[in-house]
């Protein structure tokens, strides 16, 4: 096709690239976080700047885990040292701590150049990822973390791509399989998507607060195996979209699970200080594993990830992350170093930020007691918030939502009238992708629909972020909850 | 104990493999150059007090001041409070205060937008419209990117470049292939490789300083036939490694291969400020193609990358990754689909205003202007030293070095000693890899094989980066004879 030339010097008609002669892949590539009712939304705050009256003033966006663009502050000591960062002269400036700027001085000196402007070594600036490891062995009661295993990535997303990439392979039927929850966050279908990977869907069980069952898993795989190669298996914990806090005995049953059936674990955990309710705590995959003895510790590999963009930081436009990786065969190992070096490395002020997270003020210093009182603010907020949309979803007929145990979301089922079902099929719409676009278009709030996530057929959801803050987040249960209170009496 | 690193230069049929084997070489030349720099720093004695990295073009890296105007407005975008700090000049922030506007939130740590900032896309537009002379360029085309180098790595799955080979290969029983220019940046090729796509070399003609021949790509072609589908044509302009900045007529004469021939193109111009001969100028494929008039101008599909990393009066901020890439006369449903992969990832937001800074540099009567100014200097100062570089280099029997046109690199080419060649042979080593090898441990000079980047069979070359001659290096001329005169050593 793409060979035609020229006839009689009259060019022939139509693009090289078309959708026929795209990569079919990419035509799979879905990502409903920032899909077609964002792009709605966008259209509509254009509009309302530009002077359109509409039954609202404002496009509340609460599709996204952006905790900055809903009015949450930074934490001043992170911006103060990056400031330094960047422009050194700074640091003669008295109304700068001197604890920012030592922090600032040793990043400084880490990086070549004594700048962050340059390049670093791929994996990440050494003594970040030196930092890191202290960091998780602190947090792990002990546990060691070697450097080596420690890579610096651009976000964890980027982290992800890149061990998914390298353990996707195989064709037809020896192509290999991921499995993922359903729901699950929309960039490991996209990712599995992009990369041509087949898709292994285990349900976590709506009724028992999104919980994990190991019975499902083992009806998952057996059900793939027939038609792919089974070879990793991808946990979210804290959960997104659900919240849920996996219990210290459901990650051994997970780690069990994987030993046997020869499986590489993912453990994306970037909401690890994400945790609200009474009784829930956050055990990193990493730490179990070492629990659970040589057996497990020796020889289940696992990558797990992290990320600057949530907890209390919420600084999602660094693009700071890492993944800690345990028992890579060393050949692959060389591998993946050999594969971070060639896109060079992770933005370097991703990297300063992830340095001063792992490495925040200590008692005795300077910074500490704002630190602590803005870190702990931040996430009293969101327990306080997460608490308030559990209580006032549930009071709503027709909503049922599961306490949100953590991570920065909720994730309600919503009973949808049948008649309002039908009206979505006329419309080409799914039923739930309907319903979030007459509640954007009718109180400016934008959503993001359950079959985005995934969700047992029949059921309808939407992913709620609990970020707007508090008086906000009341106005917006309100709407919702009358809302959904008119759209079910219009469609009785 | 060296060897054991080197991996043996086996000739491989596929070209990627030959790639990966020589992108290995290089790290392990990276890794015994970081060897040796601790050794000398441990006083180990050695015929050289430093070592000379010659290898990269990362300016910060090796000293070179950042502009204090983009780091002022970074600072205060990532600080805030010193908006209200008269130490920063007055356009400094009133640059940081528009940027931070149209930040959600009002913060550089919430996600962005597609395409980006809506301000940094719009100056990036303006920008490209003011370097071409008034051609339009519309900010609805434009997507930014963490870096455009960063496209070209295997595994990176969110840039431009990467995203638009991602495009065309893969999917259907035949593999599509790419045109790619050798001597080439390797992880051009290897991109395409790891996108499941075939790399079609193109020779690029040495002997008239590295021009773009029709007739050679016109047997490239020809030789695919049968192997894959070629279906895009990637031209570097400034050229990496080759330093060749192409004049108009050789633009069109490609411009009007890629339309008889059906390619798309793509323009990778990161290289684009850096212009070193009198009398250049360097014109974007975006205006030959649109100042080629109909029909050409409405139907050659064209992908244009560029990139904050490099340019030689804006800010070096490789470590920042910003990029972006302008899109002229894509299909519209395709478009749909490019932003749907971006979507999934975002462009750092200190890469973002990295870009904006140089798209919108500092303007006569602004404050920041005259500071802004002494960077032309160090402009005439590196062009002077890489001209006193390259004559020494050509004054060496044995080395032909073509003139400096652009770009950050040179890319001599090496007669070495048939008793060097047999010696490499022996050491089952490409000769230009052991070249390399005993430039570093004997001399302290740190190069870059040629067979990294591909050349004529039976020719050596080295690479060397311009802008680390921003230092005058008072030792390297007499360290470069010395040394040359010592590998003589093999002549007898």
């Amino acid at each position: 096709m793409s060979q035609q030339h020229a006839v009689n010097g009259v060019l022939p008609k139509g693009k090289v690239l078309t959708l026929e002669t795209m990569n079919p892949n990419v035509k799979k590539v879905e990502y409903a976080v920032r899909g077609p009712i964002v792009q709605r939304a966008v259209q509509l705050e254009k509009e309302l700047r530009e002077g359109a009256k509409k039954p609202f003033t404002e496009v509340i966006r609460a599709n996204i885990g952006d905790a900055h663009a809903m009015g949450q502050k930074p934490i001043t000591f992170l911006r103060q040292v990056l400031a330094l960062c960047a422009y050194p002269d700074l640091l003669e400036d008295n109304k700068f701590p001197e604890d920012a700027k030592q922090r600032a001085r040793r990043i400084l000196a880490a990086c070549g150049g004594q700048s962050i402007g340059a390049y670093s070594a791929s994996p990440g600036i050494e003594c970040i990822r030196q930092d890191v490891s202290r960091y998780i062995e602190k947090r792990d009661g002990g546990i060691p973390s070697n450097p080596d295993n420690i890579y610096l990535s651009t976000g964890a997303s980027d982290a992800i791509v890149t061990i998914l990439k390298l353990l996707i392979c195989g064709e037809g039927r020896g192509r290999t399989g991921v499995m993922i929850s359903i729901p699950q966050y929309p960039l490991y279908s996209a990712a599995l998507a992009d990369l041509g990977a087949v898709q292994i869907n285990y349900y976590l069980d709506e009724d028992k607060c999104w919980s994990l069952d190991v019975n499902e898993l083992k009806r998952a795989i057996n059900e793939a195996r027939q038609h792919c190669n089974p070879r990793v298996l991808c946990i979210i914990n804290p959960g997104n979209p659900t919240g849920q806090v996996q219990s210290r005995e459901c990650i051994e049953q997970v780690i069990r699970f994987a030993k046997e059936e020869n499986l590489f674990l993912m453990a994306d955990e970037v909401y690890q200080d994400n945790v609200y309710a009474d009784g829930c705590k956050f055990h990193s995959f990493k730490k179990v594993l070492f629990e659970m003895g040589p057996e497990y510790s020796s020889t289940v590999e696992l990558a797990s990830f992290h990320s600057t963009s949530k907890c209390y930081m919420g600084e999602c436009g660094f693009r700071g992350g890492y993944m800690e990786v345990i028992n890579m065969d060393p050949d692959v190992k060389t591998q993946l170093t050999k594969l971070v070096s060639v896109r060079l490395c992770p933005p370097v002020p991703g990297q300063a930020l992830l340095d001063l997270v792992v490495n925040p003020p200590q008692p005795d210093e300077p910074s500490y007691n704002t630190f602590i009182k803005e870190r702990t603010a931040v996430l009293a907020a969101l327990a306080e918030k997460a608490r308030m949309t559990e209580e006032m979803f549930n009071t709503i007929p027709g909503f049922t939502c599961n306490p949100v145990q953590g991570a920065m979301y909720t994730f309600p089922r919503i009973s949808l009238p049948a008649k309002a079902i039908d009206k979505a099929k006329v419309k080409g719409k799914v039923p739930d992708m309907y319903y979030c676009m007459r509640l954007l278009e009718e109180e400016g709030i934008c959503l993001v629909p359950g079959s985005g996530f995934g969700q047992r057929d029949g059921t309808y959801h939407f992913r709620m972020t609990i970020l707007p803050p508090a008086e906000k987040l009341k106005i917006v249960l309100d709407k919702i909850k009358n809302f959904h209170i008119r759209f079910t009496e219009e469609f009785s | 104990q060296f060897k054991v690193h080197i991996v043996k230069g086996v000739k491989c049929s596929n070209f990627y493999n030959k790639s990966v084997c020589y992108l290995c070489v290089q790290l392990s030349l990276s890794v015994r150059a970081a060897q040796i720099r601790e050794e000398l720093r441990q006083g180990v004695k050695k015929p050289y007090t430093e070592l000379i990295d010659v290898t990269w073009g990362d300016p910060q890296g090796a000293g070179l001041k950042p502009l204090t105007f983009a780091r002022q407005v970074l600072a205060a975008c990532l600080y805030p409070k010193l908006l209200n700090n008269e130490r920063l000049p007055a356009d400094v922030r009133q640059r940081a205060e528009g940027l931070l506007h149209e930040c959600h939130g009002g913060s550089v740590g919430s996600y962005t937008d597609l395409p980006g900032i809506p301000q940094v896309a719009r100056q990036i537009s303006e920008f490209i419209s003011r370097r071409d002379g008034g051609v339009p360029s519309d900010p609805d085309h434009i997507l930014i990117s963490p870096g455009s180098q960063w496209a070209l790595q295997v595994h990176e799955k969110y840039t431009a470049m990467y995203k638009f080979k991602q495009l065309y290969c893969g999917g259907g029983g035949v593999r599509s292939g790419v045109l790619t220019p050798q001597p080439s940046y390797s992880l051009s090729v290897m991109s395409v490789v790891g996108l499941g796509g075939v790399p079609v070399p193109y020779q690029l003609w040495e002997e008239q300083g590295w021009e773009v021949q029709v007739e050679e790509l016109n047997r490239a072609l020809e030789a695919a036939e049968g192997e894959c589908d070629p279906v895009a044509l990637y031209v570097i302009n400034p050229g990496n490694p080759s330093g060749h900045v192409q004049r108009r007529k050789s633009i069109q004469d490609v411009i009007k291969f890629a339309s008889e021939k059906r390619l798309f193109l793509l323009a990778d111009e990161v290289y684009q400020d850096c212009i070193y001969k009198e009398n250049i100028e360097f014109l974007s494929y975006k205006r030959v193609l649109a100042e080629m008039g109909p029909p050409f101008c409405d139907t050659v599909e064209l992908a244009s990358f560029h990139s904050a990393s490099k340019g030689l009066l804006g800010e070096y901020v490789c470590g920042f990754r910003g990029g972006y890439v302008e899109l002229v006369n894509m299909d519209p449903a395709v478009m749909k689909h490019v932003f749907t992969i971006f979507s999934k990832d975002n462009a750092p937001t200190p890469g973002q205003i990295a870009l904006s800074v140089m798209a919108s540099p500092p303007q006569p009567g602004d404050p920041s202007y005259p500071l802004y100014r002494t960077k032309q200097q160090m402009q005439t100062l590196i062009k002077d030293n890489v001209r006193k570089v390259h004559e020494v280099l050509n004054s060496l029997p044995g080395v032909s070095s073509h003139p400096v046109e652009g770009g950050a690199f040179a890319f001599p080419r090496i007669d070495l000693p048939p008793k060097a060649i047999q010696k490499a042979k022996d050491l089952g080593m490409e000769p230009d890899i052991f070249y390399c090898l005993r430039l570093l441990e004997d001399a302290g000079l740190f190069f870059t094989p040629g067979c990294e980047y591909g050349q004529k069979d039976g020719t050596y070359h080295v690479r060397y980066a311009k802008k680390r001659f921003h230092v005058e290096y008072k030792d390297l001329n007499t360290k470069i004879k010395q040394y040359y005169f010592s590998l003589a050593g093999f002549a007898s």
